[in-house]
């Protein structure tokens, strides 16, 4: 009873948690002109509001508990009843902290970063709206109202990725992103159609519990699932879903950090974890989640090696660490996932701010052919975005190793061909980060002399939060202890309750000794250093630069094109469907069916023009028809004296 | 009784207009509406409470054809009455701040129209309900003819043309329908309660939906209205597509598959497959439109294509999600009709792809255009989603691969929609010299309440739910 009591006073707290930016949305959006530099604060607040409660809830919650409550009757037909309602529990509590906390720090960023542009309140209420929205993703209690923040998060990204909507570019980034987008949703709706038929309901507790009925790798699993991950192809940028994400680099560079690399691209993972036990039923499906996420790791790290635009690089590496993550839930260790999710946020965040002050200082110039030499101008900026790549690039101690050498040693347990693959990934990230790190921040400046008088640090509102991320990025991944250091994983244990559905259906998951550990963790350190040494031969001791596009031949030119993957899309998607158009309008609207419905206005007019004739006006001539008739009628009744009964 | 004031306030309204001049005439339309607004909401209370009793009337008006005047209400038809009276202060609303010649007649005919809806959705008789439905095209007509723009002549009269022989389908569907039951009445009791002689049904089916299919329009009976909401005046567009449309899709609903049982369910798989091809086909077709009235009219083909799809599926979901995208489509396509309507008001020009930058001059116009693109996309919390989603799930109840075909709607949706936003209101500005003056007070209010509404029944849908479920569920019996 006590716990009763307990689990209900933290429901207000949970309500509030979304409500926040949404109130912080609606003050903006009705009072922006006022608040005019002040919205920016507002919209700060509302997030720490926000991050405040989850810290709350945090605390309160007592282990191994969840809040699970509706919150309104939403659609509701027959037997069917899709409630609005939400749910706590560690998963969803990871990814809060995760949303509201690095979502803070983001904010505060962006006020510093935003406060010359026209637009400032309209970013803000945009920046909130999407934190209620990715909230409502995390906190939903069902597929449904996570649907409702799955979508909502696409349009929050649509608009800020066009938030510069002078500029056509951005906005054909920003539809394309919203396109891709929904061509995933489409799957995970119709995945919902089938569970709503088969499992009458959406909400996960129900979902889960009819799924086990089902037999392990059913058809009707695997196509479930199957559906659910095109969803998350799309919103997690997984082959052949991914191309959105670098156009999407369009937007302000705040947007990239938070929505485009932090949170909204992780919501694929998030969601896969969240069904662990419907894809742990479903073999066939994890098999393909790891085949999608190892391929996109290799191919997004690849195409990272030839970019030269500072947040193209930081995209494609975002791709490729994706693919880490679903690699991870293919293996069916979730809590390994999850555990690079944060990690992620945190490095990924702050490289992006980094890249920001970067952009900010160099008056907006991305290109890093043009830059050099920058850690003399930008201090803090440098050394934060030192730890950032270092971090990303699996050196001890910083939270990329700890995640990713757990991700890696699952794979060597499981297989070692995808253990090799992903390893060589990782060895391109190390290179490519710090081919990108030497070209920005070593060597000379390269840009023109106007641009080196601008250099400047940037303001505290966005130094700081680059300090606080920087922080994270150091000890974060000390939540996630490999057994091999002796001690116990503080942030696996955490998760524990929710993956315990799918843990007791594959098994414990494969472990491996220390020693191979120690080896495997060897091995992986001693890749990145290679990299990173062959990365500094070439850009620092040979001062070699990356050559003007037009002079990139033969594959290096495939792979700066991004091996011409939206030019094949353009030409097998949308220009047929750009034909269809034309063809359908002008050909079968215009010419085949119209011409059916004039040729019977024709027949009729035709006719009447026709018979027409007949009525000559000449009173011989009716006298003539007249008597004819009648003769026809004596006639027939002749003939058939009963025939008028018919039409009696 | 009620349902007599509901159906007499409009047609003293649109009397007394006659009498009235100029700007005078817009006021009294507009009083006029809202008191019939004030009175659906009356209506809606007593209706919740009381269920159909205050409203059922019976009189006996021809003994021999037995024609009585059965005027009855259920969730449906109450929801079709909120429908009209809800959108026609919009509508009129609309009209403000716009020349409009001879006002008192434009706004008598309105009145007129709202006169013959309401009957159509509160007739339980299907002699009286044949004659409300042909008395709605003649003010339509002559709202398109006279108020219209280029080519409306042709346009016009190729409309009238059209729906008029669906409606005479129609009537040789009533006229078997008479002569086939055994106690000579079109009374709705009587037909659905002794469906149609165990003859063939296809004929009688076929009869109806042509008719029906010919006024929604399903593909490929629709190659009038692109035209004809094209040339018809604003107002008249959206009468047509808001309200007028759905006496089609409401006739699905109450005059035909509860009467043609069998025929329904022989014919129920070309139907729906036909609807789906239309939705498709329909969006597709949408996606390189020129003019925005024509990209509106093709995108309202879609989504009543997918309204009918859903009304075919026989499902509770399907056909309770038709009711509640009927009353989401009218409420949306008004506010698209609207928005193009504002943009040639200042622009003398329906071309998307002469304009742009609209959202740089015009930026509360922008958003409320775009609330409005969002809710057609069927993004969730607002009206679309909900309605959508049970449609598909209709479908998909019926068979799976054409529910993921109909799902196409949603992407091909966002193509449209966001293509034509990109092109109409984002970039930097294409005219010289563009003067592009926001909302006007009426605009304002129009675009607003639309806005509310999207919202309100998109966040809680729950009372058009329990509205609509009961009549539902007894017609699905």
């Amino acid at each position: 009873m006590d716990n009763f009591i307990e689990l209900t006073k933290l429901m207000t707290p949970a309500i509030l948690i979304p409500l926040f930016p949404l109130l912080g949305f609606l003050l903006i959006t009705l009072f922006g002109k006022t608040l005019k530099k002040g919205s920016g604060w507002l919209a700060s607040a509302m997030i720490l509001a926000s991050f405040i409660c989850t810290v709350y809830i945090f605390v309160n919650l007592p282990e191994g508990q969840s809040l699970n409550f509706t919150v309104f009757e939403w659609i509701k037909w027959g037997d069917i009843n899709l409630a609005f309602g939400l749910l706590i529990d560690p998963l969803s509590l990871v990814m809060l902290l995760v949303v509201t906390g690095v979502g803070f720090l983001i904010h505060l960023y962006s006020i510093g970063y935003m406060h010359s542009d026209e637009g400032f309140s309209r970013f803000f209420l945009q920046m909130n709206l999407f934190i209620f929205f990715m909230l409502l993703l995390v906190m939903g209690n069902s597929y449904l109202v996570m649907f409702i923040g799955w979508e909502g998060v696409g349009l929050c990204s649509y608009l800020l990725i066009g938030f510069w909507f002078k500029k056509d570019a951005f906005n054909d980034a920003a539809k394309k992103a919203f396109i891709m987008n929904r061509i995933g949703d489409l799957g995970f709706l119709i995945g919902m159609f089938f569970m709503l038929f088969y499992f009458g309901g959406l909400d996960f507790t129900s979902v889960m519990i009819a799924a086990q009925t089902h037999e392990k790798g059913s058809a009707l699993l695997v196509t479930i699932t199957l559906l659910l991950f095109i969803g998350a192809m799309g919103k997690s940028a997984q082959i052949p879903l991914y191309t959105w994400l670098p156009d999407a680099m369009a937007g302000p560079t705040p947007v990239s950090a938070l929505i485009h690399a932090a949170t909204m691209v992780t919501a694929g993972i998030y969601m896969i974890c969240r069904s662990n036990i419907l894809f742990a039923l479903a073999p066939f499906t994890l098999d393909f989640v790891l085949i999608i996420g190892v391929a996109t790791s290799l191919f997004a790290a690849i195409i990272g090696l030839k970019q030269n635009d500072i947040k193209k690089v930081l995209a494609y590496s975002t791709v490729s660490q994706l693919g880490l993550m679903f690699a991870a839930l293919g293996l069916g260790v979730f809590s390994s996932g999850m555990f690079h999710v944060v990690t992620h946020a945190f490095f990924k965040a702050l490289l992006f701010l980094g890249a920001g002050s970067v952009i900010h200082a160099m008056s907006g110039a991305q290109d890093i052919r043009n830059m050099g030499g920058l850690s003399k101008y930008i201090k803090i900026t440098y050394i934060t975005f030192l730890i950032g790549t270092l971090a990303i690039s699996g050196i001890f101690p910083f939270a990329g190793f700890f995640s990713k050498d757990e991700i890696l040693a699952q794979s060597f347990a499981n297989h070692k061909l995808i253990w090799g693959i992903l390893s060589f990934s990782s060895m391109l990230t190390a290179f490519y980060m710090f081919r990108l790190y030497f070209l920005t921040f070593n060597t000379q400046f390269r840009g023109t002399d106007e641009q080196k008088h601008h250099l400047h640090e940037s303001p505290a509102t966005m130094t700081i939060p680059l300090i606080l991320l920087a922080a994270l990025s150091v000890v974060g991944g000390f939540m996630g202890l490999p057994a091999a250091f002796g001690s116990a994983h503080v942030f696996s244990r955490y998760l524990s309750p929710v993956f315990e559905g799918s843990v007791s259906i594959m098994g414990a998951e494969h472990h491996l000794n220390h020693a191979t550990e120690w080896v495997l963790m060897g091995i992986a350190t001693l890749a990145a250093i290679v990299s990173i040494i062959v990365a500094y031969n070439i850009y620092i001791s040979k001062k070699g630069l990356p050559e003007p596009d037009a002079e990139v031949k033969g594959f290096a030119k495939w792979v700066g094109n991004k091996f011409y993957v939206d030019e094949l899309f353009d030409m097998i998607f949308v220009r047929p469907l750009m034909v269809m158009s034309d063809i359908f309008f002008v050909l079968v609207d215009k010419l085949i069916i119209d011409l059916f419905v004039n040729a019977a206005a024709w027949v009729v007019g035709f006719t009447g023009r026709t018979i027409r004739l007949v009525q000559t006006g000449n009173t011989g001539f009716y006298i003539f028809a007249m008597v004819i008739s009648i003769m026809v009628l004596l006639y027939c009744q002749l003939v058939d004296p009963y025939l008028y009964v018919y039409f009696k | 009784m009620l349902s007599l004031i509901l159906l007499f306030i409009p047609l003293l309204a649109s009397l007394l207009l006659l009498l009235t001049r100029g700007n005078t005439s817009r006021i009294v339309a507009l009083a006029f509406t809202v008191v019939q607004l004030g009175a659906t909401y009356y209506a809606y209370q007593v209706f919740k409470e009381q269920g159909f009793q205050p409203f059922d009337i019976q009189m006996v008006w021809v003994v021999k054809p037995a024609i009585n005047l059965h005027f009855s209400m259920d969730g449906i038809s109450m929801l079709m009455v909120i429908l009209t009276n809800l959108l026609l202060p919009l509508i009129v609303l609309s009209g403000f701040n716009r020349e409009i010649k001879r006002p008192h007649i434009f706004y008598s005919l309105m009145l007129l129209m709202q006169f013959a809806l309401v009957g159509v959705f509160i007739s339980f008789d299907g002699f009286i309900y044949y004659i409300f439905w042909e008395l709605a095209l003649i003010p339509i007509y002559f709202i398109s003819f006279v108020w219209g723009s280029e080519n409306r002549a042709q346009v016009t009269l190729k409309f009238f043309i059209y729906t008029l022989a669906g409606s005479l389908l129609m009537l040789f569907g009533f006229v078997f329908l008479y002569t086939g039951s055994p106690n000579h009445s079109l009374d709705w009791n009587i037909l659905t309660s002794n469906p149609t002689c165990n003859c063939n049904q296809t004929w009688v089916f076929w009869l109806f939906f042509i008719a029906f299919a010919i006024k929604i329009p399903i593909i490929p009976f629709h190659t009038w209205q692109p035209d004809t909401y094209r040339s018809a005046p604003t107002q008249g567009t959206m009468l047509l597509s808001g309200i007028m449309l759905k006496m089609g899709t409401y006739s699905l609903i109450r005059w035909l598959i509860p009467i043609v049982p069998a025929g329904t369910k022989e014919w129920q798989a070309v139907a729906i497959t036909l609807c789906v091809i239309g939705v498709v086909y329909a969006s597709i077709i949408a996606i390189k439109q020129s003019d925005l009235k024509k990209l509106f009219a093709y995108s309202s083909i879609a989504h009543v294509g997918l309204i009918s799809a859903g009304i075919f599926s026989l499902t509770l979901s399907g056909m309770q999600g038709s009711l509640v995208q009927m009353l989401a489509h009218g409420i949306n396509v008004v506010g698209l009709f609207f928005c193009a309507d504002i943009i040639f008001n200042r622009t003398q020009s329906y071309q998307v792809e002469g304009l742009g930058g609209i959202r740089l001059a015009a930026p509360k116009f922008a958003t409320w255009f775009m609330v409005i693109v969002l809710a057609s996309v069927a993004l969730p919390l607002t009206n679309g989603f909900v309605g959508e989603i049970m449609l598909l799930y209709g479908i998909y109840q019926f068979n799976i691969w054409l529910g993921a075909f109909a799902g196409l709607t949603i992407i091909l949706g966002a193509v449209y929609m966001l293509r034509m936003y990109q092109k109409v209101m984002l970039g930097e500005s294409l005219m010289d010299g563009m003067n592009f003056p926001d909302l006007l007070w009426n605009e304002k209010v129009v675009l607003i309440s639309i806005g509310i509404m999207i919202f309100v029944t998109g966040i809680y849908p729950k009372p058009i739910l329990d509205l609509t479920e009961p009549a539902i569920k007894l017609l699905l019996k």
